[in-house]
């Protein structure tokens, strides 16, 4: 799609194979940056146009101010969403998931922080309980996709190339391919990237922020938009605390000035502390979901 | 990085439009950007001039209003006016308190265009 980082037309890729991009036919070609002039016409406070018409005449829009001298010139209201594409794909993926009862969750971090570690181990404990099923994206290779398929489990890899997030297209892709089973848990690991990925809805239940402890404290303030829109806050590998000077209830107060009430669950995904909290915490908001089936016994 | 796919999803709203208003040219796009969006302005201004170059929108200018942030305390219920997530309540003066209300919005508002 673009609505890909980067991505023209054929960089992003899932199991390997070119995906059709929404929007870019040709290339990128990139050019010097024209000289901007146009701070000087940009109204500091917004102005309400309560014009009810869909086609205004020139001059009357949101800056008088800047009314062109051309006479064919006209002004034309749209007010819509720029991602919004992305958040109707997100919807139908969203509609889908319920329709099926998949708790699907959208695992988010900088690279590193242990996504695949704990999704490995996760799907150790309930694989034999429900059946699972995993996305992955990453910008190049399917190293994390084999490594969940190690577990038995069936992934999909999308590779976003430039990309720097995943949206709610390529997830619909993965989907496709992937078919996961009704009553299922479907994880999909994003983009390591503490920055976009929060941008994109992909018609995921949660997004579960994960911060491991080798990272700092002050990551929360640093990247707010993600520690915002995340629903859990997963902090990992808390077996290294002994050799860190890292401060625990420091790093949650930070994720709370910036999320009030933000949950955090302290986990190694690698030697398992705190892992049985998280699968409660699946457990629990699994059974939140509207269904007459739920864990296969 | 990911203000390239907001001038590309931009591009793509501007020729629907285009079509939909048979548009042959469009001269000035007006947005309204959140304090709060996570929005580079620089970068989307830098990406919508690459991406538009062989489009109807070439040499169009983007006009961008940003919108204040805004939120509400659970505290005392009073409204303030944020520049970040990270900040206390103007009234009471409690932190972890402010549910934002607006200063989120990437909109794309109104074009001008023959
Ligand atoms: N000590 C310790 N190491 C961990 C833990 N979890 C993950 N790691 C290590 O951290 C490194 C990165 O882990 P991954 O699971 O690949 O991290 P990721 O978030 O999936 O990385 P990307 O997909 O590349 O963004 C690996 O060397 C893991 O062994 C943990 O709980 N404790
Ligand atoms: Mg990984
Ligand atoms: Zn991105
Ligand atoms: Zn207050």
């Amino acid at each position: 799609m673009c609505t890909t980082c980067g991505c023209s037309t054929g960089q992003t890729r899932i199991n390997g194979k070119t995906i059709q991009s929404l929007h870019l036919e040709k290339p990128i070609q990139f050019r010097p940056l024209r000289h901007s002039n146009t701070r000087d016409h940009t109204p500091s406070l917004p102005i309400k146009n309560n014009c009810a018409s869909e086609t205004l005449a020139s001059g009357a829009g949101i800056t008088t101010a800047h009314a062109p001298g051309m006479s064919q010139a006209r002004m034309i209201k749209i007010e819509r969403d720029i991602l919004e594409r992305n958040n109707q794909y997100a919807n139908e993926n969203r509609r889908f998931l319920s329709k099926q009862n998949i708790l699907a969750l959208n695992l988010l971090s900088s690279p590193g922080s242990g996504k695949t570690t704990l999704l490995v181990n996760t799907i150790q404990i309930l694989r034999n309980k429900l059946p699972i099923t995993v996305i992955e994206g990453d910008q190049q290779t399917d190293h994390d996709a084999a490594r969940i398929r190690e577990t038995g489990i069936s992934a999909t890899q999308i590779n976003t190339g430039k990309g720097c997030h995943l949206d709610a297209f390529m997830v619909q892709q993965a989907m496709q391919q992937i078919s996961p089973q009704q009553n299922s848990l479907l994880f999909i690991e994003n983009v390591g990237n503490l920055v976009c990925p929060s941008n994109f809805d992909l018609g995921e239940a949660y997004k579960i922020v994960i911060l491991s402890v080798t990272e700092g404290e002050d990551k929360p303030l640093k990247y707010p938009d993600m520690f915002h829109a995340a629903d859990l806050m997963l902090l990992n590998k808390c077996d290294l605390l002994p050799y860190l000077s890292f401060d625990v209830d420091l790093a949650i107060e930070y994720a709370h000035h910036i999320h009030p009430g933000l949950p955090v669950i302290q986990i190694s995904a690698m030697q398992g502390s705190g892992m049985q909290v998280w699968i409660d915490w699946i457990e629990a908001n699994r059974l939140a979901l509207p269904s007459t089936v739920q864990y296969k016994t | 990085m990911h203000e390239l796919s907001l001038a590309e999803n931009l591009l793509q709203i501007i020729e629907e439009t285009a079509t939909e208003h048979q548009l042959t040219k469009v001269k000035t796009v007006w947005l309204e950007i959140g304090k709060l969006a996570c929005v580079e302005q620089g970068s989307l201004r830098f990406y919508f001039d690459v991406i538009t170059q062989d489009s109807i929108a070439r040499q169009a200018k983007l006009e961008i209003i940003e919108i204040a942030g805004q939120a509400v305390c659970t505290q005392c219920s009073r409204s303030s006016l944020i520049a970040s997530y990270y900040e206390a309540c103007s009234h009471c003066g409690s932190y972890n308190t402010l549910k934002v209300t607006q200063g989120r919005e990437m909109k794309i508002k109104e074009l001008e265009a023959e």
